[in-house]
């Protein structure tokens, strides 16, 4: 039942470009943001497409709501909080900064530190052979320190 | 008659498959040489067998057999002949047997080029392959069958995805495959070696070509895939972080590295267990792409049929092999000790470098894939991970990597000079900032600094790619001398180079330059876009062989004279029922011109009437798949270097020393 | 020890894979649950007058958007018949996108489960509540709070399983 509404759901989205996207009375900072911002929403009946991309009416309607808002005068920020209060995060495809995407924006860096740590660590490692013997004299000559 | 045929093939090769895992593992354990010479055998005769079935899938889709029920769904009467073929590969089943096929053919391979290896060594590898042969066979037999029935039979097929009707589709797919499970042949290596406890530059000598042989695969299968994507799909982009892409790019990268770390335990024994590590993460990394793409764990644009059956399947096997391997790996790497000294600054250290930033790319593209999934399992909410996160976080992982690129061919081995490396480095440095400052001035007429940072690697790694051989031809008196005088693994690896240079001015040019348009034409009016002039001379019925279409035409002019005459298509497949824009591309190696045809836009949908129309210009569009293409050209040279045909005396010499130990 | 990190690794991944498997990667949470129903003032199918948010209150109720164009509309439709019938639960249809003389022939056709229709004709109630793909179903409790919210073609088990214990609960 399930796979059979989704199918239907999905159909639309298949075909190609929507191109009716309408740019009319938009000056051109407006226009770029507009182009931007279609471009990081996500169409939440496609299979992982963003609105500009998709021409399934929904994609059709987010892009008209996005162009309406910044006719209004919003801000980028505004119409994504409208957008999120009503169909959650999942229609960002910027996931926003916060609590649970923590570790997904810093992971890479966490990740790189660590691994260039690593590779410091075993080039310091493979000159090991002397650095031990380095050691162990000492400790013979601690030895031997002791024992007089 | 012949699906059953094929069906029956498969079943004998499941049953060929598990004797090449068996009889050779009892020979390795007894150290018997009959059992491990049944390796050679038994692989020949499943790949035969394998290939058997695929010729009878073929044959069902080249006669239209509709009582199979997967030419049914993916074949139609109308079908031109090429697309019956490749209708093969055109959804879950087949892909699967193109999958097993493939593997056979490498399986072939190395059974019969590395007849001259140790007998133990061929044989564990081969026992390897025939594990994942075994793995796909069952997976094939028990949930995807693609030889299955169907009764009634129907008088016509579903057809092929329209989406997949494309020449792009005709070699993606195979060339990708070859990619990915040509990875196999390391990791079968990989665990020779573990299992063997011997590994040496002999055993990085031998597993280099074929690593870089599936490298160059798949940088050609993702290269074709992008292509195809920037003409079928419609939306002017090449590249869209979708699933099923990161899916392929998360084992090129590893493989990417690998290639660069076999250098390294090739030449200098070191990295040895980390070269193991690599070996398994590069075809782990391509299960996990499977199990990503076939499970419907996750939304992409080219998702297949899914069923939760077949994920659990894949799941359960992915967990077996790696798992196994895994830990035979923390069992046996501890005692693969490297000899020898490496310092941070010196071809190995900064080959190791490039390592971590490979590696941590592909760590972070997993993690961005599987975010969403992580954030869904621990019931946080749902959240989408998109391209904004991915260019944020790979740009600055790849920098870094194109920087090194540049100065690597020119450090030694060992140990380096900073003033010499200086030296050498000091006129491309010049050249290429020069370049990237000058180069789009000249042609855009401005130049923002993100197009001057990117603009600089890509000259870099040119330029630098360039004087390597230049560096190599000096020392010959004649230029034909010189050209044969440089070794081809040099050739591979510079031109390798010099295609990442390409293809990141490609990407700069592309990303800073694109202008994008949607307008709405009527028949016979104009638009200006960048310079170029688009007359859009209307639109008529036209049909196709399987499809009725919507065929525009657009004129293009340049300075008054006309520079191309395109058509732009809306197609809707008849028996499928779907619609497909087909954009035309008119492109030049400089610029391409992309046209995609929208709606009609009158109340009546005449084909009189307005029209929307999606308008591109994409300044050196052709160098992202250009840079693919010598990345491709590279690697076929350093698979085919002379030093890797090993010599008789050569052999005889290692299967001593290997019997020996 | 760091030859195990692998390992480690994979049986980490597999029990998240295990888990996704079991999660249907499509399905958006509402995040509109446990807050009031969003505003709106719609005309009526087939009668005169509107109905606004304010009138959803004081009793639970499913708010269902739906189309005649929907076919996963159809596959719902007996489920949403027989509820309306057997459990005597008020439904609300929303007929989202929709001709009113297309809906009005299609639930003639149909049956109609419903107590009143609204007519979202341009779709703007769909947008405010965050309907991504009809049918969509909407449980409010006596306060007008939206509790629970079903994507896809409401099922008898759904009802059995979720939405009937709220409806009871929210009842109280």
């Amino acid at each position: 039942m399930r796979t059979l509404f989704l199918l239907l759901a999905l159909l639309p989205s298949i075909a190609g470009a929507t191109m009716a996207a309408d740019v009319a009375g938009m000056d051109t900072s407006q226009e770029a943001r507009y182009r931007t911002l279609i471009h990081e929403l996500r169409c939440l009946v496609c299979q992982n497409q963003n609105i500009a991309d998709s021409d399934a009416p929904l994609a059709n309607d987010l892009r008209h709501q996005v162009r309406r808002q910044i006719l209004a005068g919003e801000s980028n920020q505004e119409i994504m909080d409208y957008l999120t209060q009503r169909y959650g995060d999942f229609v960002l495809y910027n996931p926003p900064f916060k609590m649970i995407t923590l570790l997904l924006w810093l992971g890479p860096a966490v990740l790189v530190l660590l691994a260039l740590v690593m590779a410091y660590l075993f080039t310091r490692r493979t000159r090991k052979p002397s650095t031990a013997t380095a050691l162990d004299e000492e400790k013979l000559r601690k030895l031997l320190d002791e024992n007089k | 008659m012949i699906p059953e045929l094929g069906h029956f093939a498969l079943v004998l090769a499941l049953g060929v498959a598990l004797i090449q895992v068996f009889v050779p593992a009892y020979g390795v354990w007894k150290r018997d040489p009959r059992a491990l010479a049944v390796a050679t055998s038994a692989a020949q005769t499943q790949a035969l067998l394998v290939f058997f079935a695929f010729g009878c899938l073929t044959w069902s889709f080249v006669y239209s057999d509709f009582s199979v029920a997967y030419v049914a769904a993916n074949s139609n009467l109308e079908l031109p002949m090429v697309y019956r073929v490749t209708a093969v590969w055109g959804a879950h089943e087949g892909s699967l047997l193109l999958w097993v096929a493939i593997l056979g053919g490498w399986t072939l391979a190395v059974s019969i080029f590395n007849r001259r290896l140790p007998a133990d060594i061929t044989a564990t590898a081969l026992a390897v392959l025939g594990t994942v042969s075994v793995g796909f066979l069952l997976f094939m037999l028990l949930t995807s069958n693609p030889f299955d029935r169907l009764f009634p039979v129907p008088l016509d097929g579903k057809d092929l995805n329209p989406l997949l009707q494309d020449p792009g589709m005709v070699i993606h797919p195979p060339m990708l495959y070859m990619g990915y499970v040509g990875f196999s042949v390391a990791f079968a290596f990989a665990i020779a070696a573990l299992v063997s406890g011997r590994l040496d530059s002999a055993w990085a000598r031998w597993t280099r070509p074929w690593t870089t042989t599936a490298w160059l695969f798949m940088t050609l299968g993702i290269t074709l895939g992008s292509w195809w994507a920037y003409h079928v799909l419609g939306w002017g982009g090449w590249w869209f972080w979708d699933p099923v892409e990161n899916a392929s790019f998360m084992p090129w990268l590893v493989g990417t590295a690998l290639i660069h770390s076999l250098a390294v335990t090739e030449k200098r024994g070191l990295l040895k267990s980390w070269t193991v590590l690599l070996a398994i993460l590069a075809f782990g990394l391509s299960l996990l792409g499977t199990f990503l793409v076939r499970s419907g764990v996750i939304v992409s644009v080219h998702a297949f049929a899914s069923d939760p059956a077949r994920g659990v399947f894949i799941l359960g096997f992915l967990t077996i092999i790696l798992g196994a391997s895994f830990l035979l790996y923390a069992w046996r790497a501890p005692k693969l000790a490297s000899e020898g000294e490496m310092t941070l600054f010196s071809r190995e250290g900064l080959l190791l470098i490039n390592n971590v930033f490979l590696v941590v790319a592909s760590a972070s593209v997993l993690l961005g894939t599987l975010y969403p999934l992580l954030v869904d399992a621990l019931a946080l909410g749902k959240i989408s991970v998109g391209p904004p996160y991915f260019n944020a976080v790979f740009l600055p992982l790849f920098a870094p990597l194109v920087l090194m690129v540049g100065v690597a061919a020119t450090v030694p081995w060992k140990r380096a000079k900073l003033s010499e490396i200086v030296r050498h480095l000091r006129m491309p440095l010049i050249i290429a900032i020069a370049a990237a400052i000058v180069v789009p001035l000249y042609i855009h007429g401005h130049a923002p600094v993100a197009v001057i940072a990117g603009g600089f690697l890509g000259f870099w790694a040119i330029v630098t790619a360039a004087q390597e051989i230049w560096r190599r031809m000096r020392a010959k008196t004649t230029l034909s001398a010189g050209l044969l005088g440089v070794p081809r693994g040099v050739w591979g690896m510079s031109l390798a180079h010099f295609g990442l240079g390409v293809w990141a001015l490609g990407v700069t040019f592309v990303s800073s330059y694109s202008v994008e348009k949607d307008v709405r034409l009527s028949p016979g009016q104009s638009i200006d876009l960048s310079g170029y002039e688009f007359r859009f001379d209307g639109v008529e019925p036209h049909v196709g062989p399987n499809y009725d279409s919507d065929y525009g035409t657009v004129t293009i002019e340049h300075h008054g004279e006309v520079v191309a005459t395109v058509h732009p298509e809306k197609r809707l497949y008849r028996a499928t029922q779907q619609m497909m824009t087909e954009a035309a591309v008119d492109h030049t190696p400089l610029r391409d011109i992309y046209v995609a045809l929208g709606e009609p836009l009158s109340e009546d949908a005449s084909h009189t009437g307005d029209w929307a129309l999606r308008l591109y210009y994409k300044p050196m569009m052709r160098l992202v798949w250009l840079g693919g293409a010598f990345m491709v050209l590279g690697g076929l040279l350093a698979a085919t270097d002379r030093r890797y045909r090993l010599t008789r005396a050569a052999e005889a010499n290692f299967a001593k020393n290997s019997a020996v130990v | 020890m760091r030859y195990l990190i692998p390992v480690l690794i994979l049986a980490g991944l597999v029990v998240l894979f295990a888990a996704g498997l079991k999660n249907d990667p499509r399905e958006v949470p509402s995040p509109l649950i446990g807050k009031p129903a969003p505003a709106f003032n719609l005309k009526l199918l087939g009668e005169e007058g509107s109905y606004s948010n304010a009138d959803l209150k004081g009793r639970p109720v499913l708010v269902n958007f739906f189309a005649s164009w929907c076919e996963g509309c159809q596959v719902e439709h007996p489920v949403l018949l027989k509820l309306a019938k057997e459990s005597n639960v008020e439904i609300i249809g929303m007929d989202y996108k929709d001709e009113p003389a297309d809906a009005t022939q299609w639930l003639a056709r149909h049956g109609s489960p419903y107590r009143k229709v609204i007519l979202d004709h341009e779709g703007t109630a769909g947008l405010d509540w965050g309907v991504y793909g009809v049918p969509e179903t909407f449980v409010l409790n006596a306060e007008g709070v939206i509790v629970y919210k079903q994507i896809g073609p409401m099922t008898e088990a759904a009802w059995r399983e979720k939405i009937a214990p709220l409806m009871a609960g929210a009842a109280k």
